[in-house]
């Protein structure tokens, strides 16, 4: 069984307390920011921001809205990331947490290109630098706590739980409350299924959310590298055929020659 | 003697500024990090290295694999006077890629971390592992050149050995390590394109498709013959010996057939897909894949498809341009300019992104001329050597 986090967007009010909360246990620094007009701070997710709550102030069913959303890893069920590594730095555990392991990693940020979500950043002010990401509190995890931006919300907008729970969970909050969210859980399906789960007043798309098909993002690249083992015993038995047959060609050609030679020779 | 002292000026000489110009933010990047000497971002991880010195090199280092195929797999011993500069420039474009990753990556001391942390699944993986297997296999292949070359030589300790015993020994085993070299290349071109199967969701689907690895590996064999042509018709000029026309002209002759096959395949796969009407309404990023495909695919096509112009050596040369044109301009629009960035980003390469690159390039020519001088990389050059 996997652990899950529900995010219910109509229960959370926007404090970022989360955000404290998850720059506190992971020892990040505070970053450097100007007012952008918003109540967003920090600007964007960085090396340094695991979590970060967006704002959106929106008109939807003709109803003024302004709906938070937590942005931090999904921790797919089938990871890009981890797919991508090229030493396996990033793994999914059983627990549910994608985690990394900087005894590996080589700094080569392919893993930020292959995220459907784009979560993994880097340290570029630091001439040793790594990638950096949300950990799911996977330390925390082991040693039976819930993680820390879950514990600190203080309206419940954040649940831990196993992920098979929280879906049914969701799904019943839809059910009896059909008129408060979009019909969608977001993060059930998508990308293959994501660790963390979403539930949204509006429709996503509205809110920041990518729309991403139920496929996962490795399905094609699995497929390529399945067929690397045919195709490089195929491709040299070929050249070896092919060396073998105009070799033997050449060496006819010559006995033919000699063969004349010696004919004239003879005559 | 007198030979090199006219041949070293003014090319040479800006030759080396560059190379010492490009030492610059590679030592800032060890004070200050990534960040200070380029302008990659959170939203844009790989620029200009990964496609100019990692696609681009990887793809223009095709001649190699293709001539060793075609002289010692093949027979056709026509083409064996080309065979050797190209393997040579394949080298050194591997070398290229493998020390613009030094500076690409975070911990490029930890690089051989790849070695003994294995993820069979990473399409990274298997580039990487291609990367080292062949820039082997292709070391073995040009060794042959400098044995040859010690051998010769009258110096104290180097004429004690034997030079010919290594020599007998590569010589032995050419044709597996040739082999060798075309089933490496063969994965490791289309790897590049696995990677980017990764990115279903960023990549433009003008480019994406699940056949991409095919598209990489065509795109590549075609670009092979293009690259020597290139290069002969330049070392022609630098080192005054002439290639003969009817070997330009063969090579050339092969191009337009698999140019033709690819872009048959990349349009078939559009129609398949049913997005062959985003070259159409897909404005402006469709205007990239009209000038890969026009200047690129078509013209050449045309052009190198007439007997006259095959005869003519500035219509090969200038053919074979348009090709590799066609190429680099396919590698850039994958990785870079067709690949969405994070919202809220923007991208122009840092002026020292492009310093260390164009340093390496200036490296792999000084390492060309260097070559040319003390072995014998032209057998043209044997002839007036001795």
């Amino acid at each position: 069984m996997s652990k899950g986090t529900l995010y219910d967007a109509t229960k959370c009010i926007g404090c970022r307390a989360c955000q404290v909360a998850c720059k506190q246990w992971n020892e990040l620094p505070a970053e450097k920011t100007t007012n952008s007009g918003t109540c967003e701070n920090p600007p964007r997710m960085t090396a340094y921001t695991f979590t970060k709550i967006n704002f959106t102030e929106l008109e939807y069913n003709g109803k003024f809205q302004w709906v938070f959303n937590k942005q931090q890893c999904m921790h797919c069920q089938e990871p890009g990331c981890a797919e991508a590594c090229i030493v396996g730095a990033l793994e999914k555990t059983e627990a549910g947490p994608v985690t990394y392991d900087d005894g590996k990693c080589i700094g080569c940020r392919y893993c930020m290109v292959a995220c459907p979500f784009g979560i993994p950043n880097f340290e570029w002010d630091k001439p040793l630098p790594w990638i950096r990401k949300c950990t799911f509190c996977a330390d925390r995890q082991g040693a039976g706590l819930r993680p820390a931006c879950v514990t600190t919300c203080p309206t419940g907008a954040l649940k831990f739980g196993e992920r098979d729970e929280l879906i049914a969970e969701a799904q019943g909050r839809i059910a009896e409350h059909p008129d408060k969210y979009v019909n969608h859980i977001y993060g059930a399906q998508e990308v293959g299924g994501t660790s963390w789960l979403y539930l949204s007043p509006v429709p996503f798309e509205e809110i920041g959310f990518t729309t991403l098909p139920s496929v996962p993002v490795t399905i094609n690249a699995e497929r390529a590298m399945a067929a690397v083992p045919p195709v490089l015993v195929g491709v040299a038995a070929a050249m070896a055929g092919i060396y073998w047959l105009v070799q033997r060609q050449q060496k006819i050609g010559q006995k033919a020659g000699e063969e004349e030679k010696q004919k004239e020779k003879v005559k | 003697m007198r030979q090199l002292r006219q041949s070293l000026p003014i090319g040479t000489f800006i030759l080396g500024c560059l190379v010492i110009l490009g030492l610059i933010p590679m030592v800032l990047r060890y004070i200050n990090g990534l960040g200070a000497i380029s302008n990659l971002s959170d939203g844009r991880p790989w620029g200009f290295w990964i496609s100019f010195d990692l696609y681009c090199g990887v793809a223009l280092a095709a001649g190699g694999f293709t001539l060793a195929g075609i002289v010692y797999i093949f027979g056709r011993e026509k083409y064996h006077s080309v065979a050797r500069p190209a393997i040579l420039t394949a080298f050194l474009g591997y070398l290229l890629v493998i020390f613009a990753l030094l500076v690409d990556l975070g911990q490029p001391w930890y690089i051989w971390h790849a070695i003994i942390y294995w993820n069979v699944h990473s399409p990274l993986f298997e580039v990487a592992i291609c990367v080292m297997t062949y820039t082997a296999v292709l070391a073995l292949e040009f060794s042959p050149a400098v044995f040859e070359r010690l051998s010769e030589l009258n110096v104290p300790v180097i004429r004690r050995f034997n030079w010919r015993i290594p020599l007998r020994v590569i010589r032995a085993i050419q044709i597996p390590l040739v082999i060798a070299g075309i089933a490496l290349s063969t994965l490791h071109q289309s790897s590049l394109g696995t990677m980017l199967l990764m990115m279903p969701q960023s990549l433009h689907p003008l480019w994406y498709t699940p056949v991409l690895p095919l598209l990489f590996l065509l795109s590549a064999i075609s670009v092979g013959p293009a690259m020597v042509i290139f290069e002969s018709t330049l070392s022609n000029r630098a080192f005054g010996h002439e290639l003969a026309i009817d070997v330009l002209s063969g090579l050339a002759r092969a191009i337009p057939y698999i140019l033709g096959l690819y872009l048959l395949l990349k349009l078939v796969d559009l129609l398949v897909a049913g997005e062959l009407g985003l070259i159409f309404t897909a404005y402006p990023i469709n205007l990239l894949w009209w000038a890969e495909i026009i200047i690129g695919v078509v013209t050449p096509i045309i052009l190198l498809s007439r007997p006259a112009i095959r005869q003519n050596r500035r219509g090969v040369f200038w053919g074979s341009v348009l090709v590799i044109f066609g190429l680099v301009l396919n590698r850039f629009n994958v990785s870079m300019l067709a690949l969405g960035m994070r919202p809220g980003f923007t991208y122009f390469p840092h002026w020292m992104e492009v310093a260390i690159s164009v340093a390496l390039v200036a490296d792999a020519l000084l390492v060309i001329w260097l070559s040319y001088r003390f072995l014998h990389i032209a057998e043209h050059e044997e002839a007036v050597a001795e």
